[in-house]
This record gives structure tokens, C-alpha cells and sequence, in this order.
């Protein structure tokens, strides 16, 4: 599964778990308006921490935070390279 | 005032009330009735009147026959369990001022402390003449800390039977737990003083052989802690003991617990203490419920004095210990004679329940977790056996919420049924506590590491 794929399953279960409605997902789709809390955001990287075996917020001091899921995805493909 | 001769061990054994109770150990047994007329000591007991004893025996038979024989002997005794770090002894040997080791291991083995008089201990009776005593020994106890060397809590025998009512029958004791540990402890007065026998437990035994020798000696009263049942009821042995009472302490009772020793011992009255090392017993709850009454909270309505403030428990007693023992010794009680247990509750309708531990929480966010919470709410899913719960670092809330679970079915396995699993106890979470508290991760483990006291051990606690 691509990293991006693995992104979007992720947050279809988190979403369903948590009970929030997600908005449809696109690459331009704003991180905050998607549906999900900080708390769904904080499961969502431990999730990928353990599957892609990759936390990038932890690893670096001085990384932004993506606005979009296409940020967010880039940021998990930069730092699994 | 007692006079202080009513207050010795040893007058517990005298009377025709003590034919046929005994202390058994894993290989050895002693009947009352020869521990009165008799001595484990080899005659030696004269030398430790008034010293600083460290009671320092591998065997707890041994360590039984010499509290009895050392209490208003001795002006101290320390108690000393098997596993305490031999890098701790110095510092426990020079706070509690100890000029007198008592032990069945090598003076070799114990020669770094450099006291000289070491009397050798064995867990036989040989006859000698009553000690007088008179002296209001100190027993002093060691806390179990998480990081450095253990605390001393200063009781005597008074404090230590506050909490005992003599009761209509001769119950024969079992635990769990080690004696020299206070939940120990307490059933070794349980059984002294209140007319009973006791059966020791043995390190290195097995469960099921643990369960089996206490089966064979008629336990009636079984106590230790809700780690010691889960493990206990894991045990086909269970099935062979059918106690009248069984008592749970020195950790929370959640409801799962209480409703599975229900379940196994449909018979017997299901009972939690809540206890400390420090602020001795303070009441017992026996309604089969977790938490206990808010009724049980106030001043001078009984024997025990229950306060919260801070949202922790604060008590006063009897049977509180007086003091911590030793250079810098911090205060014990505040101003007012409380103890502050540093154990959290949470007032939810007539109920106090416990929440966990001060100093234990999770900070989800800004959102305080108390770990204890969330495993009892894992822990009413019925495939669950037991659960752990601890921080996992988060760049963005600061930590979430992450649980160790151990099911009862180990053999369920196969990606969909652990995940239903799953699924099924986040949404039991879901239902009944906080968003921010439900599990983040579940780890689906084969057990939970237990400390020598019987409790789950936390890992990353300060």
C-alpha cells in the first residue's frame, strides 16, 4: 500500500472510531477542516509511527506543520526516503 | 492506657483459645502452643533485648516465629523482605540505627553491613523458658518506592491491631502476599490476633502449587491484591480452595474483579480493604460494589477519621504508622495528624471511586488521564483479563493514551477477531469515560510483568 493510501485508511478508521464525520479527502482538502481533532491528529501519527515505522513531528525540530493531507502525506514520503 | 504487658504478641498464643492454630509454611510448620514455652532463636533472644534488630530471613516461617518472640523484646525490629536490593541494606541498616541482624542466611552474606552480632534464626521451636519483654518494640516496615531506597514506617503492635475486631470463628489465613510487606503483615495479625492460623506463602512457588498446600490446609480467609487473584484465577487450582472470605487490597478493585471472585466463590463474602503502608487500614468494603460510600468521609464519626481534599485521600488513625524512620526523614503526618495516601477519587453519585495515583497521570492535551481509570473501564469488556495503560509520547497532545491487554482466550487470534475485539472494547470505552481517556492504541500482550508486592508493575512512573 502506498503511503498515501495508508494515510487515508488510517483516517477513515480513526474518523469512524472517533465518530466524526470526514469531509471527502483530496489532495487540497485542509488538514483542520477534514473533521478530525488534535486528539484524532496525535492517534493518527502514532498509528503511522507503528505501521510506516516513521514519526516525522518527533524526528525534527524545525518542522512545520502541513496544512494540507498532500503536505501531510509529502512530509511521511520525505521522511521515509 | 494498656499496661504494656496486655500489649505483647506472645500473649495472643497463651489460653486455651491457642490449641490447634499454627503458622504453616511451604516446608515447615509451628503450633502455637509449642511458641509459647518454646524459642526459634537458639536460646539467643536475651542478647537483642532492647537493639535495633534487621529481621533479614529468606524463610518467612522463620521471620513469623521471630516477630512473636521479638516484640517486647527488641527495641526495633526492621522487617525486612527477601527482595529488597542488597545495594538498599546500608542505608535501611544506618537509618534504623541496627546493631542486631537476625537471619537464617550466611553471616557471610550479609558481613557488608558490618554489625557484628548476627544471631543464625531457623524455622523449628525448641523449648525455653517465657521472655519477660515489656518494652514497646517499634516495627519498622519499608515502603515500596518505585526509585531509590525503600522508606521506614514506624508501628508497633498497637497501630498494627488497631484494625482487627475478633470475630466468632478461627479462621485459617491464607495470602498472597509476604508478610514482612504491610497487606502481609496485617494477615499475620489477622491470624495472631485475631484467634485464627495462618498459612505462608513461599517465593518461587508456583501458583498452583500455592494453591493447592493452602487447599490442603483448610484456608478459610484468603487475602492479596487484584494482581494476585487475576493471576491466581487463571489457575485450574482455583477450583480446589473454597474460602468463606476473600479479601482484596493494596490495589484498586475494579468491578471486573469483584464480579469474577463472585463468579468462582458464589459462597463467600467478597471483601476490598483499603490500605497503606503508611496510613495502615482505613475501612474494608463489603458490598461487592468498587469505590466505597461517600458516607465513609468525615471526622470523628468512627474509628478512623476520612477526608478528601485535593481530590486524595487524607487519613487519621489509630492505626496510622507514627512517624518515617531515619536521617532526613520527611513528615508522615500533616499538621493536623493526616496522612495524605497520594491516592485520587472521584466522587460519582453516593460513590467514591479511586482514580489512580498522584503523580501517575496522563496529560492528553492539557486533559488529566488517570491510567487506573481507563483499565477498569478496558477491563469490563469479558474477553479482557487484564489491562495496563500507560503515556505514549505525542508531538502533537503532548501523550496519548496507550493500553496493554491481556485477554483471557489467548488463543484468539486471526487479524479479524482481534481486531472486533478491538473495536468492541474502544467503543465499551467509549460509552463510559471521556474521548480524550479511550485507548489510542491497544497491544494485544500474552501478560503484564507483576512486582514482588503483587502489583502491576508502571513502567515510566516517576
Amino acid at each position: 500500500m502506498s503511503i498515501k493510501l495508508t494515510v487515508i485508511s488510517e483516517i477513515e478508521q480513526i474518523a469512524e472510531q472517533h465518530q466524526k464525520t470526514l469531509a471527502p479527502l483530496t489532495d487540497d482538502s485542509i488538514l483542520m477542516n477534514t473533521g478530525l481533532d488534535s486528539l484524532c491528529f496525535a492517534v493518527l501519527v502514532a498509528r503511522l509511527e507503528d505501521r510506516l515505522g516513521v514519526d516525522p513531528f518527533s524526528e525534527s525540530d524545525d518542522i512545520s506543520f502541513p496544512v494540507t493531507l498532500g503536505d501531510f502525506v509529502r512530509v511521511y514520503e520525505n521522511a521515509a526516503r | 492506657m494498656l499496661h504494656a504487658d496486655t500489649l505483647q504478641l506472645r500473649h495472643h498464643l497463651e489460653g486455651p483459645q491457642s490449641e490447634g492454630r499454627f503458622f504453616r509454611g511451604a516446608s515447615g510448620s509451628a503450633a502455637f502452643a509449642d511458641l509459647r514455652c518454646g524459642t526459634s532463636l537458639g536460646g539467643r533472644l536475651n542478647e537483642l533485648a532492647g537493639r535495633s534488630v534487621l529481621l533479614a530471613t529468606h524463610d518467612q516461617l522463620a521471620a513469623a516465629l521471630a516477630l512473636i518472640e521479638l516484640d517486647g523484646v527488641a527495641r526495633r525490629i526492621v522487617l525486612c523482605p527477601p527482595d529488597v536490593a542488597a545495594g538498599h541494606l546500608p542505608e535501611i541498616a544506618a537509618n534504623a540505627e541496627v546493631d542486631a541482624i537476625l537471619s537464617d542466611r550466611e553471616p557471610a552474606d550479609l558481613a557488608m553491613l558490618g554489625i557484628p552480632l548476627h544471631v543464625r534464626t531457623a524455622a523449628a521451636i525448641a523449648p525455653a523458658a517465657p521472655s519477660t519483654g515489656g518494652r514497646r518494640t517499634k516495627w519498622l516496615l519499608l515502603t515500596s518506592g518505585t526509585t531509590g531506597a525503600p522508606k521506614l514506617v514506624s508501628h508497633d503492635v498497637v497501630s498494627l491491631s488497631a484494625p482487627i475486631k475478633p470475630g466468632p470463628q478461627a479462621p485459617v489465613w491464607g495470602t498472597f502476599y509476604d508478610i514482612r510487606r504491610y497487606g502481609g503483615l496485617q494477615i499475620f495479625f489477622r491470624a495472631v490476633v485475631g484467634g485464627g492460623s495462618l498459612i505462608l506463602s513461599c517465593a518461587g512457588e508456583t501458583v498452583a502449587d500455592h494453591l493447592q498446600r493452602i487447599a490442603r490446609n483448610g484456608v478459610t480467609h484468603l487475602s492479596g491484591t487484584p494482581s494476585h487473584w487475576r493471576r491466581a484465577l487463571m489457575s485450574p487450582a482455583i477450583r480446589e480452595i473454597a474460602p468463606d472470605y476473600v479479601r482484596l487490597s493494596g490495589e484498586i478493585a475494579d468491578q471486573a474483579i469483584l464480579e469474577n471472585l463472585r463468579a468462582v466463590f458464589p459462597r463467600a463474602g467478597v471483601g476490598h480493604a483499603y490500605a497503606s503502608t503508611e496510613a495502615g487500614v482505613a475501612f474494608e468494603v463489603n458490598d461487592g460494589r468498587a469505590g466505597f460510600p461517600a458516607s465513609f468521609v468525615g471526622v470523628g464519626q468512627g474509628d478512623v477519621d476520612v477526608k478528601i481534599e485535593d481530590g486524595s485521600l487524607r487519613l487519621r488513625s489509630a492505626r496510622t504508622a507514627s512517624c518515617y524512620v531515619g536521617r532526613d526523614a520527611p513528615a508522615l503526618l500533616d499538621p493536623d495528624g493526616f496522612v495524605d495516601t497520594g491516592d485520587m477519587v472521584e466522587l460519582r453519585g453516593d460513590r467514591y471511586h479511586f482514580v489512580g495515583r498522584k503523580g501517575g497521570i496522563i496529560n492528553v492535551g492539557g486533559q488529566k488521564v488517570h491510567p487506573e481509570e481507563v483499565e477498569a473501564a478496558i477491563n469490563r469488556h469479558p474477553a479482557v483479563w487484564a489491562s495496563l495503560v500507560r503515556a505514549r509520547k505525542s508531538p502533537i497532545t503532548g501523550a496519548i493514551v496507550s493500553a496493554d491487554v491481556v485477554l483471557k482466550d489467548t488463543s484468539i487470534q486471526g487479524d479479524g477477531m482481534v481486531a472486533q475485539t478491538e473495536r468492541e472494547i474502544i467503543e465499551l470505552c467509549r460509552q463510559n469515560i471521556a474521548p480524550h481517556k479511550v485507548p489510542a492504541m491497544i497491544r494485544f500482550v500474552p501478560s503484564l510483568n507483576v512486582s514482588d508486592t503483587g502489583k502491576l508493575l508502571r513502567h515510566g512512573r516517576p
